[in-house]
């Protein structure tokens, strides 16, 4: 394994049962990216893009095959040990935000920092806020804003333990243009400029065009493309 | 620890929070404990009350002497001859002339009509010699008179007056074969005394027939201790076919049969009930998870442990009873508190008492609140750690 590589994916298989029905979304996928690659993920409605990211987020277990993300095999982990290791190690972002709604934006970013012990949560939340340039919202209830801002606060939620690897599941889906312009500049500026990997599973070819490079994934298989770096 | 501890008050203020998005539902919870705890409290608190009213009315320093075998007075018989031989008995005190403090008396049964609903009950009607009320602490003429010996003239508990009709002071009633006069009202500090009418022992013998024949002596000891040596004298003369015990292990024995008989039916009702409140509680606590599925797995997905999600749903069931059992608890003490009914007493008579509220029944209720709580909690509480994460997202 290359020493820059984050994350590896080795002969890792996944099915579903749907009644007598078994359904096989990977078969023997192989996968590598290394840290500080800001990867897209394409493919049509079924293709596997979102199981990819549960897999890789250690909130699905595959079925056999080995997940290896900073130098831990993942898939052996218990799952307190993975509970912990993806508060450590992961940040999601999800295509609904999933923002608490009894709280306010600080709150919402605070979560993260709850699963391990640690001071200076404030100033965490604080930093993060200004990241996603809402410093002046984190007392908001997400009732009290925007599709965009509330994606911010999650992208901030996301960031705010300072993980490895981020992942996105059609981040901008539910955004206008403008807005996913916004929120894809700022997943540009936490790659390029905080050295953060990121995964985003998405439909919009023009969203994928913000990462450096784009999977396509169709039956089971990446087929890669250069895009714009 | 520390991270656990605040991953649980997270969860448990995200779960609370939330409520009025299920405030039908979780009304409906407190409801149902509230009225279970309002079930069980009302009996236990009617309990509480009898038993306090008979308690209280018994002293160590009074001695009871009923014929053998007789658990009540009204079917106690002692003639007057054992009257005599109890008053030469050791242990009892006696005035400054020398006479010994103890009063024969009769225990007979009148009807009297309950002003609440016009209903027929039994009513105490005690002949007492003239030491009889000087042997009962806490007796005070509160309106008119004593009775004078051998007349027709009653004196009247203030709790009959409360609860009964027609025996206000100077009201003129037909007892037995005669007409008597209410000449006095009193005080009985709360006592079952206080349900009781006294008349003069010699003249209800008279006019009812009961020549020579008692129900109960009862003695003034020199002091508790003393009771031994009276009940030693008693059981070893074979005269005294008696059987000899103090005022308090009378009444306790005669409260603990009928507030046992009031807790064994409160007890089952408000179990009962709380089944039906578990179902609540349960269905309330299921659709609180399945509407927080997603806030679940996303606390789940961002490194929150089942532990978490487990409390707080517990916490959330558990306070939402705690809720109804105060509110049950506060509902009990605003309606039943200090209420004053009456009920058939151990000589099937009118026994009028308070209910009685105290802060271990309380205790009581609220604690079988919280048990509602925790099992209609568990159940769902346990769904919410278990629940996967990719189901959970996919809401």
């Amino acid at each position: 394994m290359p020493d820059n590589t984050l994350v590896r994916l080795i002969d890792v298989c996944k099915r579903f049962n749907k009644g007598s029905e078994t359904i096989t979304i990977f078969d023997r996928l192989e996968l590598s990216i290394p840290a500080g690659d800001f990867v897209a993920v394409m493919g049509p409605s079924g293709s596997g893009k979102t199981t990819l990211l549960n897999l890789l987020g250690g909130i699905d277990r595959a079925d056999s095959g080995e997940i290896h993300i900073g130098g831990i095999r993942v898939d052996a982990l218990s799952e307190s040990a993975l509970t912990r290791w993806r508060g450590a190690h992961v940040g999601f972002i999800f295509q609904f935000y999933n923002l608490m709604p009894m709280l306010t934006a600080a709150q919402n970013i605070e979560l993260p920092l709850l699963t391990r012990p640690g001071k200076d949560r404030r100033r965490h939340v604080e930093t993060a806020l200004k990241v996603v340039e809402l410093a002046d919202r984190k007392k908001h209830y997400p009732r009290e804003m925007s599709g965009g801002q509330q994606q911010r606060v999650a992208i901030a939620r996301a960031i705010v333990s300072n993980p490895d690897l981020l992942l996105c599941d059609e981040p901008t889906g539910d955004l206008d243009r403008a807005t996913a312009d916004e929120i894809l500049s700022v997943l540009r500026l936490l790659n390029r400029d905080l050295g953060k990997t990121i995964v985003m599973v998405t439909h919009d070819a023009a969203a994928a065009r913000h990462a450096r490079r784009t999977l396509h994934l169709d039956k089971g298989r990446f087929i890669e493309r250069d895009l714009a770096a | 620890m520390a991270s656990l501890v605040l991953q649980i008050f997270a969860v448990t203020m995200i779960n609370l929070r939330s409520i009025p998005q299920r405030l039908l539902l979780s009304i409906s919870t407190v409801f149902a404990v509230a009225l279970v705890v309002l079930v069980l409290l009302g009996f236990l608190a009617m309990a509480n009350g009898f038993q306090r009213t008979l308690t209280g009315s018994g002293s160590d320093d009074i001695a009871i002497a009923l014929r053998g075998g007789s658990r009540s007075e009204l079917n106690s018989v002692v003639v007057r001859n054992q009257v005599n031989l109890l008053a030469e008995a050791p242990g009892i005190a006696r005035d400054a002339t020398g006479r010994p403090l103890i009063s024969a008396e009769l225990y007979l049964v009148i009807d009297a009509v309950k002003r609440r609903d016009q209903v027929k009950a039994n009513v105490p009607l005690r002949g007492i010699s003239r030491e009889g009320a000087a042997l009962r602490k806490g007796i005070s003429l509160i309106e008119g008179r004593m009775f004078n010996p051998g007349a027709n003239e009653i004196v009247v508990g203030q709790d009959v007056i409360g609860e009964f009709e027609g025996f206000e002071l100077n009201q003129s009633i037909t007892l037995g074969t005669g007409r008597w006069t209410v000449v006095g009202v009193f005080s009985a500090n709360g006592s079952v005394f206080g349900s009781e009418l006294w008349a003069d022992a010699a003249a209800v013998q008279s006019l009812f027939n009961r020549n020579n024949v008692f129900q109960t002596v009862r003695a003034q000891l020199e002091s508790p201790a003393a009771l031994a040596a009276f009940k030693a004298y008693v059981e070893a003369d074979p005269r005294l076919k008696l059987e000899v015990q103090s005022e308090a292990a009378y009444f306790a024995d005669q409260a603990s049969r009928v507030s046992d008989l009031i807790r064994r039916l409160g007890w089952p009702l408000a179990i009962a009930m709380a089944f039906g409140a578990l179902a609540g509680a349960l269905n309330t606590m299921y659709s609180s998870v399945a509407a927080r599925a997603c806030e679940i797995a996303t606390l789940r997905a961002i490194g929150f442990g089942g532990i978490p999600a487990f409390v707080g749903t517990l916490c959330e069931s558990m306070l939402l009873a705690a809720v109804g059992g105060a509110i049950g608890a506060a509902a009990t003490f605003v309606a039943f508190d200090g209420l004053t009914v009456s009920t058939l007493g151990g000589s099937f008579t009118q026994v009028v008492f308070s209910f009685q509220l105290s802060s271990t029944l309380i205790v009581r209720g609220v604690l079988l609140a919280l048990l509602i709580g925790f099992i209609g909690g568990m159940f769902p509480a346990w769904r919410a750690a278990r629940m996967g994460i990719v189901e959970g997202l996919r809401g």
